[in-house]
């Protein structure tokens, strides 16, 4: 598989990101917060992306494979599960605690501001621990 | 200019992305697994040209384009740290974040990308409520 093409996919990703002011963990706290002095454009930028991927995502995806690799690589899962809906749940928590998600927080470490540094690794540190506590936890 | 045009351009251009990706080498573009998988692998080289692409996406916006660069948070780090660790572990534990489940999996029509958008918006908004009643501004 070749791997250029995820590099234009990122600088689209990255200026969208920036752009829309979702890089802007004040505006996305502002986002959620529906009974202060709400900030409704999440919803637009939410809303423009979906439109965009909801339309044509069944053009792609009705093709044999992909342009470049061999196999379209999708989620196969279909049935709701305790995992996705409690992760759903923690990760919920998270951002609205400090307003950021993944991708925010990574293009943001680009300002060198200490708490999005901190975020990342907080961030890495969760994704690391998430192996060993599912196991822990798991029903055996 | 219209207040909602710079979210509005910004949403399209992270559908084209999705959709880009997608096209070209089948694969949906979730920056937690991205993120993570950039790391623990396999496959690291396109997902570390993802990355490195998304600074460059953000460089342009802020150097080139000119727009201004956001504050920084004014979340005590103790905070921080907090939602990081809740992001990375419920990202990894549900399959996806914002961009995963909310941009691609809802364009593939998934029940599961669905239902995993509803629940962490709904648990985000009561966050901020949560947190604005117990430390009010200061967050």
């Amino acid at each position: 598989m070749r791997a250029w093409p995820a590099l234009i996919s990122g600088v689209l990703f990255g200026l969208g990101l920036t752009l829309s002011g979702m890089s802007d963990p004040a505006k996305v706290l502002g986002f959620l917060n529906i009974t202060g002095a709400w900030i409704p454009d999440l919803i637009f930028v939410m809303g423009g992306a979906v439109v965009v991927t909801f339309l044509i995502t069944p053009l792609v995806t009705a093709r044999e494979a992909p342009l470049l690799a061999s196999t379209f690589s999708l989620p196969g899962k279909q049935l709701l599960d305790r995992r996705l809906v409690g992760g759903a749940v923690l990760f919920g928590i998270g951002w609205g605690l400090s307003g950021y998600c993944p991708g925010p927080a990574l293009v943001s470490l680009l300002y060198g501001y200490e708490s999005t540094v901190v975020f990342c690794l907080a961030m890495f540190a969760g994704m690391a621990l998430e192996g060993p506590l599912s196991r822990l936890f798991a029903p055996s | 200019m219209n207040a909602y045009l710079l979210p509005l351009t910004g949403g399209v251009l992270l559908g084209l992305s999705a959709m880009w990706l997608l096209l070209s080498l089948g694969r949906i573009a979730g920056i937690s697994g991205i993120a993570w998988g950039s790391l623990a692998g396999p496959e690291r080289l396109w997902r570390t040209l993802f990355l490195v692409g998304l600074l460059l996406g953000g460089l342009l916006t802020h150097n080139v384009i000119g727009q201004p660069v956001p504050a920084e948070s004014t979340a005590p780090l103790w905070l921080i740290v907090t939602s990081g660790l809740l992001v990375g572990l419920g990202t990894r534990m549900g399959g996806g974040c914002t961009s995963g489940h909310g941009v691609c999996g809802l364009g593939r029509r998934s029940p599961r990308s669905l239902v995993a958008t509803l629940t962490f918006m709904t648990l985000g908004v009561i966050t901020v409520l949560v947190m604005q009643s117990l430390m009010g501004d200061a967050v």
